[in-house]
Parts: C-alpha cells; sequence; structure tokens
C-alpha cells in the first residue's frame, strides 16, 4: 500500500500507533537496559557482599521494568496485527532464548534471597540470563533490520534466518550497551567497592559502545541501500546531520560526568545514547515495520482498534509513569554496603 | 500446515499456560489475603497480624516472582507460535491485553516494590495502600485477561471481514456473554485455593504447636473463607454451566459424556468416553438428573454430541474427566469448609486432630481443581480457538516441528527444574513459619543508612569503610 494514497486518519493513526510503540519500546530499553546491564556485570563482583548490594540497587524496580517488554510485544501486536505476525514467527528461536533467560534472572531476585547459603546457582542464573536477554535483544534489532523473506503476508524463511554476522554483532554491541547503563546505574546509586569498580568498568564500556556505534552506522548502509539512500541523500544529510553531533556531545557528556563525580550526568547522557542510537534505527528502517515489503500502514489494525488503544494510552500512561516516578523516588539515593531491604 | 507442529505447538502453549496460572491464582489470593492482614493490623494493633502479613508477603513475592516470569512467554507465543491467530483475532483480543497491561501489570509490579521493600521507606498507611493497590491490580489482570478469553468462547461485538475479526462495539467485546460468569468463576477460585493454603499452613503450625497465636488467626481466616466461598462457587459454577449450555452447547454435552438427545438425559457419574465408537464404556448413570441439572426440569433436553458433525466436537475424553476432577473437589472444599465452620462454633476447630491431620494434606487440591477447569473450558471449545470464528488448526505460524519440539523441550526443562525449585523454596518458607517481626513499619529510628534523609551527611569514604554485613 502506498501511503501517499491514504488522507486524514488513513494516513495519521499508523504513524501516531508507531510513535507510541516505539516510545514503549523506547521506554523498555531505558528501563530494563541498565537492569540487565548489573546483571552482565554481576560476573565481575566476585563478592557476595557486593552482589548483594548490585542486587538490592534495582530490586524495588526490576519488574515495573520488565513491564514495558509486555507493552512493548503488546502494543505492536494491538497496533499492526500484521507486523506482528511476522515478526514473531521469523525471530522465533531469539526470542525464545530471550524469554526462557528472563525466566531464570527474574526469579534469581527472590530465590537468590531465599536460597542462602547456597545461592550461588541463582547467581549464575541472574548473570547468564541478564546477558543472553540481552544477546538476543541486539540480535533481534539486527534480523528485523536485515529483513524477512514475506509471502503472502506470513513470515516465508527458516527458523535461522536472523542469524547473520550483522545480528550477532548487534547481539554483542547491546551486551556492551546495557552494561554500560548498569555501571552508570551502579556509580550512580551504589556506595563503597561495587561504586568505585563500577567507575572502572564505566570508560571502557563507554568507549566500547562508541565503537559498535561507529561499526552499525557504517554496516548498514553499506549493507542495506534502502538505508544509504535515507541518510546520504540531499537535503536529508543536512536534516540529519544533528544525530551523530548529539550522538558525540552524549558521549563526550557521559565520559566528563564519570570523571567528575557527577553520576548523575553519565548515567542520563548513557540513556540518551540510547535514545539517540534508536531514533537513528528508526529512521533507517521507517517506514517498514518488517522490512523489506511491509510498511506500518500495511500492518496497521483497523482504525478502531487503533483508536481505543490511543485513548488508553493516552488517559494511563500518565498514571504509569506518575507512580513510576513515585517509586523511583520513593528509594531514591545510594544503596550502602551490607544494607538489605530483605 | 504442518500437523505435527500444531500437536507441538498446542502441548507448549498447553504446557506453558498451565505452569502459569498456578502462579497467579495464588499471587490473586494471597495479595488479598496480605492486605487484609495489614487493615487488620492498622485497625486492632495486634501484632501478630503484622507477623502473619510478612509471612506471607515473603511467599507471596516468591510466587509473584514465578508468575511475571511464566506470564511474559504467554504474550509472546500468541505470536511467535499462533501468528494466525494474532492476525485474525489481535483487532480484539489486543487491546484487551493491552489494558490489562497498562491499568493491572503496572499496577501490581510498581506498587510491589513499595509493597515489598517499602517497610521503613513509607508511612504506614501508604504501605498498607500499596499492598491494597497491588491486590487490586491482580484483580484488575484477572478482569481484562478473563475478557479477553471469554470473548474468544463467546465472541460478541465484533464483525468478521476477509477472515478477520473487526471491533464494531466495545462494551459488547468486553462484556460478551460469558465474562461475567468466568470472571466470578476463576476469581472465587483463586481466593478459594489460596484460603485453603492459608487453612492448611495454619493446621499444620497447631499439630507442631508452634506459632498458636498467628496459626489460630490463619485457621480461623482459612475455614471462614472456605465455608463461605466453597458452597458460592458451587452456585457461580452451575450459572456458568447454564451459560456454557447456552453458547456452547457441545462443550457442555462433551462434560456430560452426553451423546444423544432422545429423552431425559441422565447424569453420567462415571464412564470412558470413546469418540469413535460414540458412547461411555463402564458407564455408571442416574437417570433424569443431567436434565434436572441442566434445565433444571426432569423432563427437560439439551443437544447430544451426535446432533454436531464430528469435526466441530472437541475430543470427550479429557474434557468429561476434567470436569469431574473439577467437581470433585469442589464437593470436597465444601465439606472442608463446612466441617470445619461446624467444629469452630462447638468450640473444637483447634483441638480436633483428625480435622488438622486431613486440612495439612488439602493445600494443593484448589490448584488441581484450577487446572482440571481450565482443561475443561480450553479442550472443550475445541476445534475452535475463537468460537466459530477461527479454527485452531487455522491459527498456527508458519513454523517448522523441528523448531517447536526443541523450543518444547527447553521450557519443559527450564520450568521444571526452576519452578519445581521455587516450590520448593515455598514450602521451606511455610515450615519455617513467620518470624517475630524485627521492625515495625514507620517505626524505625531516624538515622539507620537506608532513610534518605540521613544520606546527606554521610559520605562516600565512611560508607565504603563499613564491614559488610
Amino acid at each position: 500500500m502506498n501511503p501517499v494514497h491514504l488522507s486524514g486518519s488513513a494516513y495519521w493513526l499508523p504513524v501516531v500507533a508507531t510513535g507510541v510503540v516505539g516510545l514503549a519500546v523506547a521506554m523498555y530499553v531505558i528501563l530494563d537496559g541498565f537492569d540487565l546491564g548489573i546483571g552482565i556485570l554481576f560476573p565481575f563482583y566476585p563478592r557476595e557482599a557486593d552482589r548483594d548490594q548490585v542486587m538490592n540497587s534495582v530490586a524495588p524496580f526490576w519488574d515495573g521494568n520488565e513491564t514495558w517488554l509486555v507493552l512493548g510485544g503488546v502494543w505492536l501486536l494491538v497496533a499492526f496485527p500484521l507486523a506482528y505476525s511476522i515478526l514473531t514467527p521469523a525471530l522465533y528461536v531469539p526470542i525464545i532464548a530471550m524469554l526462557l533467560a528472563l525466566v531464570f534472572r527474574g526469579v534469581a531476585f527472590e530465590f537468590r534471597w531465599v536460597a542462602k547459603p547456597h545461592h550461588r546457582k541463582w547467581d549464575i542464573a541472574f548473570a547468564a540470563g541478564s546477558t543472553v536477554a540481552a544477546f538476543a535483544q541486539g540480535a533481534m534489532v539486527g534480523g528485523i533490520l536485515n529483513g524477512f523473506r514475506i509471502e503472502a503476508g506470513q513470515f516465508a524463511g527458516g527458523p535461522l534466518d536472523w542469524l547473520t554476522p550483522f545480528s550477532l554483532m548487534c547481539g554483542v554491541g547491546l551486551i556492551v550497551g546495557y552494561a554500560l547503563l548498569g555501571a552508570c546505574w551502579l556509580v550512580m546509586k551504589t556506595s563503597g567497592d561495587v561504586e568505585k569498580s563500577a567507575r572502572r568498568y564505566a570508560r571502557p564500556l563507554l568507549l566500547a559502545l562508541l565503537a559498535f556505534i561507529v561499526l552499525i552506522s557504517i554496516w548498514t548502509p553499506l549493507r542495506f541501500e534502502r538505508v544509504a539512500a535515507r541518510w546520504f541523500s540531499w537535503p536529508n544529510m543536512l536534516y540529519l546531520s544533528p544525530v551523530p553531533l548529539i550522538t558525540a556531545a552524549l558521549a563526550i557528556a557521559c565520559w566528563r560526568g564519570l570523571g567528575e563525580r557527577r553520576p548523575t550526568i553519565a548515567f542520563y547522557s548513557a540513556v540518551g545514547l540510547f535514545i539517540i542510537s534508536f531514533i537513528g534505527l528508526a529512521i533507517s528502517t521507517l517506514p517498514y515495520l518488517a522490512p523489506p515489503s511491509v510498511t506500518l500502514w500495511d500492518a496497521a489494525a483497523s482504525p478502531q482498534s487503533q483508536t481505543f488503544m490511543l485513548v488508553g494510552t493516552t488517559v494511563l500512561v500518565p498514571f504509569v509513569l506518575g507512580y513510576t516516578v513515585f517509586v523511583y523516588y520513593t528509594f531514591r539515593g545510594k544503596v550502602h554496603p551490607g544494607e538489605g531491604y530483605h | 500446515m504442518d500437523p505435527q507442529a500444531l500437536l507441538l505447538s498446542r502441548i507448549q502453549f498447553g504446557f506453558t499456560i498451565s505452569a502459569h496460572i498456578i502462579f497467579p491464582a495464588f499471587s490473586i489470593g494471597s495479595s488479598a489475603f496480605v492486605a487484609t492482614l495489614l487493615v487488620l493490623w492498622r485497625r486492632t494493633g495486634r501484632d501478630h497480624y503484622l507477623r502473619i502479613a510478612r509471612f506471607w508477603t515473603k511467599i507471596f513475592a516468591v510466587s509473584f516472582a514465578m508468575g511475571v516470569v511464566s506470564g511474559i512467554p504467554l504474550s509472546y507465543e500468541l505470536g511467535t507460535n499462533w501468528s494466525r491467530y494474532s492476525l485474525a483475532t489481535g483487532n480484539v483480543v489486543g487491546p484487551l491485553i493491552g489494558y490489562e497491561v497498562l491499568t493491572a501489570f503496572f499496577l501490581e509490579s510498581t506498587f510491589l516494590g513499595v509493597m515489598l521493600f517499602g517497610w521503613t521507606r513509607v508511612p504506614p498507611w501508604l504501605h498498607v495502600t500499596s499492598a491494597i493497590l497491588v491486590a487490586i491490580g491482580t484483580m484488575i489482570s484477572a478482569f481484562w485477561i478473563l475478557s479477553a478469553n471469554s470473548w474468544m468462547q463467546t465472541p460478541a461485538g465484533h464483525i468478521v471481514q476477509n477472515g478477520l475479526a473487526i471491533p464494531v462495539d466495545w462494551f459488547h467485546v468486553v462484556f460478551n456473554p460469558s465474562f461475567p460468569y468466568r470472571f466470578t468463576h476463576m476469581l472465587t477460585a483463586a481466593y478459594l485455593t489460596t484460603s485453603v493454603v492459608v487453612l492448611a499452613a495454619g493446621a499444620r503450625y497447631l499439630l507442631e504447636g508452634k506459632f498458636q497465636d498467628e496459626a489460630r488467626t490463619m485457621l480461623r481466616m482459612g475455614v471462614g473463607m472456605v465455608a463461605i466461598l466453597g458452597p458460592a462457587q458451587l452456585f457461580f459454577g452451575d450459572q456458568h454451566g447454564l451459560n456454557t449450555l447456552e453458547y456452547q452447547p457441545a462443550k457442555v454435552a462433551a462434560m456430560e459424556g452426553h451423546w444423544e438427545n432422545n429423552g431425559p438425559a441422565a447424569l453420567v457419574l462415571f464412564g470412558i468416553p470413546d469418540d469413535d465408537r460414540e458412547l461411555n464404556q463402564a458407564e455408571i448413570a442416574i437417570p433424569r438428573l443431567g436434565s434436572v441439572i441442566l434445565r433444571h426440569d426432569p423432563n427437560g433436553r439439551y443437544a447430544g454430541l451426535k446432533d454436531f458433525p464430528k469435526a466441530d466436537r472437541p475430543p470427550v475424553l479429557p474434557v468429561f474427566f476434567a470436569f469431574r476432577i473439577m467437581v470433585g473437589i469442589g464437593v470436597l472444599l465444601i465439606l472442608l469448609g463446612l466441617t470445619g465452620a461446624f467444629l469452630w462454633s462447638r468450640g473444637k476447630l483447634f483441638t480436633t486432630r483428625w480435622y488438622l491431620q486431613a486440612a495439612t494434606y488439602s493445600w494443593p487440591i484448589g490448584f488441581v481443581a484450577i487446572l482440571a477447569g481450565w482443561v475443561t473450558t480450553e479442550v472443550g471449545r475445541q476445534p475452535y480457538v475463537a468460537y466459530g470464528i477461527l479454527r485452531t488448526e487455522h491459527a498456527l505460524s508458519p513454523v517448522g516441528a523441528g523448531t517447536v519440539a526443541t523450543s518444547l523441550t527447553a521450557f519443559v526443562l527450564v520450568y521444571t527444574v526452576v519452578f519445581s525449585i521455587g516450590i520448593y523454596y515455598i514450602r521451606r518458607l511455610v515450615l519455617g513459619g513467620p518470624k517475630p517481626a524485627v521492625v515495625s513499619p514507620g517505626a524505625l529510628p531516624q538515622g539507620l543508612p537506608n532513610r534518605p534523609l540521613s544520606l546527606g551527611a554521610q559520605s562516600h569514604e565512611s560508607a565504603s569503610g563499613q564491614a559488610p554485613t
């Protein structure tokens, strides 16, 4: 379907719905990113007391954070059933791997305390689960950019079509990125040795993440013509030039925030890096939701469904954000060594 | 369509959703129980309410975590394994699940943080409010997901265009014909099942002579709930059955093992339904009682399985037996509640050892009844996944049998290991019993490190110098 032929709500409703789905995914990446990141960094904190502190820094939040993942998936189903029905079978393997990994890391939050002193297996479950979940999510992004074989409105490829060197690179890149978010979170929310180590880990992770961002920025236009056309045609180049500039500015702010002991700036700059990368990916791939052929207009749900969803979003999301802020405010400040909520 | 992939996908969804439902059923009940205890504690000031509340909060937390991690896969399996279902019904079912996430999941998961970790961080009234909000959140969650499920059983408020269900009237979609019955039946089941667990734990402590104050309160609350909810559930179930007879007659025929519609229907107490020969082997039946129950008339008639083409009938055997297991356990629970209430009225509840002993073994049977009930209703609506709109065999994703076999194996392995250990931990917590309350909420002295106000004065260096405890 060519969007040129669409007018009024038939054009705008799917565009707004795309924004809403994008918002949910972005919220997930921001909130669960550091949450998975501390799991990825878990092996680098061998002492039990340090691990307790690391885990306590996110214990009150993890469940709310993960709920954004459900919202992202469900909103894709609500607003774009066709995209959902193509992408989820195409990404069968990484999705199931992520779900099982999240089982291990999720239960670890409670099991680890109940199991003490025999909690080692849940330390491993937490670290491995977080890492595998992050990798799978990155590989999914790579797989979606790659596109899938779609015939008659259905995924028509094999179970490992998502698996390419590019998607593997995206998987590793996301592990590094989440680890950076986790390190910045720990610098901000913990104290003592945990904070010191996190500060040590953060800068190399920042450099590694930048390397991945550069790599993806070079790789995608070389590999995908539509991406090259989007970024390197005139006047797009002019309009899009702020994206790399903002990326550089955020990286510098993060670096300096870590050095100048301004952990809040470091953390929010790292979050900013994720948001700008996410916007960059959206610029590269839109209007395709299931590249290379299904656009957001093709995939749109009935206007009744999208409207019902947008009404709910407008009314309810402010409440959700409100009490999310309330909980983060309630558990503000640093977690100290030896201190637990349990 | 690959028949093997279909079968494996059905097994996988049945397995993952069965494993899941145990935990939310318990979370719905135990969150309401904890909230009730906290309210009682605030109103009476009696500390044993607080001790019981803290004890069940811990158990609730472990169960809730398992509910969360086993629930997320379901929302994605709708796509990975049932993408054609998502496409055909997503316009209607999607928003219902979306509203569940927005109105319930965020509410419960966010205030859960305050409920579990906020004992010393927020004033007591706010902590109690958080516990109440979590309990309400679990209820709202049940509202939406049962609305979605009921719509799949008794679709309404939609039209079908090009094979896709399109909503036209959201009120009728949400409040579709079977929804009020299913919602009431399931919510009651959750509270009933949890009450039995509380009753069993109280009985065990009394027999062991431990935690007497707490045990008596648990036992009284448990017996009271079961004595009221058990008989109520019988009534709700009967009403639900009549509703099913109206909208899904083939399901009721399978539940009853009712093949021929040739006169007043007998009530089949036992039998082995045989789909090929279209009869029950080894049948024991009471004449006319089926008509009395389903038509409230000894001469009433209702559709038999042979009234439906073979291709439109559910498999009879699992529906028939699952239904009998559910009803049988329901009768046992009514006996458990009424006997307890009788002993209580005679002042013998805490001393009748045979009753307490029987009660300690009763904790799992509510869960078995819930699973059996779901098997009855889900297998009973076959061969449809969305009744009259989409057959299960047309709902499958384009995935291969090998892929699904692999994921099914992984799910079975991971769930068996993780959830067995989780249930073992819960058992250990229950056996350990309530601990004396170390701190009471809001009563902490100022200056503890996790009081936010005291943070400013403390430098990082002095904090890092503290020995971990």
